[in-house]
């Protein structure tokens, strides 16, 4: 198991369209993949966990990555957080 | 006698036309063949996929061609495969299809509902609205009610969701009634943008009116009329009739100058933000362009335009005015917009933060490129510069360093240029209007924005609806700094416009005349009301109404008398 912190930094947050992209690219893991956010887990391949989670800009994340390509999956998961999924 | 919250302006009369929420009922047995039962539920799934993909497309090619991603966002969201190996699990425990995505869905609008923050919560209706078709798609309930419809209709509906405006014909629909929403939701923006009369928040009013009631809508007052008499409907009439006359009275004021009522004239410009505005200006019969944003040549690009390209899109705008001004307002960007090579940081504050001439004069490349394709582009009309979100004197001395610089290149390269192109302030922070008077002596021109001074003189964020009684021009803080910024140019000899929302409204018309401004400058649409409005006020009752709206404490004071004065000064 690999787990990473990072900060949303995205001015919007973890709205739709990053959700969108964000789940899509997880979908191609084996691995469960969830973030943690104040305490909370909240499943990194769906659309729908990820919105209700209401994740504001500024948040930190911790990103937990369980599987065979665990280690894959958490530096694409990392790389998109950080880049603010292009819009910034 | 009904009464709701107004957002969409103009009178219908017609028919109620009340849309049921789509009552798509089922049969909650226990199901036996549990794997075909999926498979309808799959199916039903890439049925809505496929339905909602046709709705998209018609909505790019409407007037809400905006809310397509709407739209788009749904399939989306009922694609989460988490979310279908959740209905499914529900199948597996004995459910129907149509229980096990209602369960689901219900839940997710729960936790959606129950989020700390507005965009959370707001996504609320898209899972009814999800909810709502799928179920129809299941059951077989599905209904192009809105596809025809007979001529002046009423639509009442508990909330307008974005698959229905996608079926709106605006042609037969004279109004607009909802349950819920208010100015901001989804519903108003969508009325606001076909232009149809609205009422919304009209508490139960789905139980208070039935279908074919004849119904009179206000969407100025915020009134709805059930069942009118033979007076009210004559009334109501008549009101409608003066406003096609008032049209009418506006279309009079297309391509004359704009006069006071005592003959001072004043400049009618257009706030634009894409070429393609200005060119609805020009047929808008707009003089000129007093706020260019030209944020969107930067926006949805990999990399900054080049000098060229923005050379030719400000000389095409110069040309479309041979008499009047272009004003460009160079480059206001924030940590708030998303423009990824420009390598904004994030910040706490954004509006507050590095942005707009701050980050200019310190990415001074992007800059002198913007500046050199203005100065440039003044050979071809009367291109001017204005810089936003000025604070200080030495922002307005830095830009004027390098527009100097820059006028020395053309001159050596034997490029034409307009020596005399003018520099101003956009003044919108309370700083600049405090030292509005030291400004003046430094530049050619200035212009009010009216919405964000209001924002930073009254420390109230634009886009937070809890505190937004305190977004109001009318606020007595807020005109004491517009009359002190208008004195300010005025005394100094130079040109003071405004391009806030503020120059449009009636109400301030008034006030503007009798503190001396020069240039309105606003949205294309809204040329002829102003250019109509600004005629019927002379300089001495403008002063008149100014004298006792600036003793008033409070902004009610100030709006009920600007109210009244208005009713009362149509001469």
């Amino acid at each position: 198991m690999l787990s990473k912190v990072v900060k949303i930094v995205n001015s919007q947050g973890f709205h739709m369209r990053p959700a969108s992209t964000f789940s899509t690219a997880m979908g191609k893991y084996s691995s469960e993949i969830k973030l943690q956010v104040n305490g909370k887990d909240v499943n990194a391949k769906s659309v729908m966990h990820i919105i209700a989670a209401g994740i504001k800009f500024g948040t930190e994340v911790t990103v937990v990555c369980d599987g065979t390509d665990e280690q894959a999956a958490l530096d694409e998961a990392v790389s998109m957080i950080e880049s603010g999924f292009g819009e910034k | 006698m009904l009464k709701g919250i107004p957002v969409s302006e103009g009178i219908g009369i017609g028919r109620a036309y009340i849309i049921k929420k789509t009552q798509s009922d089922y049969e909650n047995k226990p199901v036996e063949n549990k794997e075909s039962e999926k498979t309808r539920l799959q199916k039903a799934i890439q049925t809505f996929c496929e339905k909602n993909e046709e709705l998209a497309k018609r909505m790019e090619n409407s007037s809400v061609a905006k809310e397509a991603e709407i739209i788009r966002g749904h399939a989306v969201m009922l694609n989460d495969p988490f979310m279908i190996s959740q209905m499914e699990e529900n199948v597996d425990t004995g459910m129907c299809a149509e229980a096990a995505c209602e369960s689901v869905l219900n839940m997710f609008k729960e936790i959606f509902l129950s989020a700390e923050d507005e965009l959370t919560r707001q996504r609320a209706a898209d899972i009814e609205d999800i909810k709502s078709r799928l179920l129809a798609i299941m059951t077989g309930t599905e209904s192009n009610l809105l596809s025809e419809l007979p001529d002046n209709t009423i639509l009442v509906a508990e909330e307008l969701t974005p698959s229905m405006t996608a079926e709106i014909d605006k042609d037969k629909v004279c109004g607009i009634i909802t349950e819920k929403g208010g100015k901001t939701s989804h519903s108003a923006i969508l009325a606001r943008a076909m232009g149809i009369p609205a009422v919304l928040s009209v508490p139960n009013v789905l139980s208070k009116l039935v279908d074919g009631l004849d119904v009179i809508i206000d969407g100025e007052e915020g009134v709805i009329l059930e069942d009118p008499d033979e007076k009210e409907k004559k009334e109501y009439i008549e009101k409608l009739e003066v406003l096609i006359e008032e049209k009418q009275i506006h279309m009079a004021f297309a391509n004359r100058k704009t006069i006071t009522a005592d003959g001072i004239e004043k400049s009618l410009f257009c706030n634009v933000g894409k070429l393609d505005d200005a060119v609805t200006a020009v047929e808008k019969s707009g003089e000129g362009i007093g706020l260019f944003r030209t944020e969107f040549l930067f926006m949805g690009r990999d990399s900054a335009p080049d000098e060229q390209l923005q050379f030719e899109t400000y000389k095409k705008a110069a040309q479309l005015f041979p008499e009047g001004e272009v004003i460009v307002r160079t480059l206001d960007v924030g940590g708030d917009k998303a423009i990824s090579y420009l390598e904004m940081e994030q910040e706490e504050n954004p509006f507050l933060g590095f942005r707009a001439i701050r980050y200019c004069l310190h990415n001074t490349e992007l800059f002198r490129t913007q500046l050199k394709a203005a100065v440039r582009a003044s050979a071809f009309g009367k291109i001017a510069i204005m810089v936003p979100l000025v604070t200080q004197v030495e922002e307005i001395r830095a830009v004027r360093a390098l527009v100097d610089t820059i006028k020395k290149e053309l001159e050596n390269d034997g490029t034409p240029y307009d020596a005399n192109i003018k520099i101003g302030a956009m003044i919108e922070t309370p700083a600049a209007g405090l030292i509005a008077d030291i400004l003046a002596e430094e530049c050619d021109f200035f212009s009010i924005g009216t919405n964000d001074l209001t924002q930073y003189t009254m420390a109230s964020d634009r886009g937070n609806s809890k505190i937004s009684y305190l977004n109001n021009y009318f606020e007595p803080a807020v005109l004491r700094s517009i009359r002190h910024i208008i004195q300010c140019g005025n005394r100094a000899g130079i040109s003071v416009g405004m391009c806030g929302e503020a120059a449009a409204d009636p109400m301030m018309t008034p006030l503007l005349i009798s503190f001396g401004l020069d240039e309105f400058s606003v949205s294309p649409g809204a040329v002829l009301k102003t250019r109509c409005n600004i005629s019927k006020w002379s300089k001495k009752d403008a002063d008149k109404v100014t004298e006792t709206v600036m003793k008033c404490k409070t902004a009610a004071e100030v709006m009920k008398i600007l109210k009244y004065s208005q009713n009362k000064y149509p001469f």
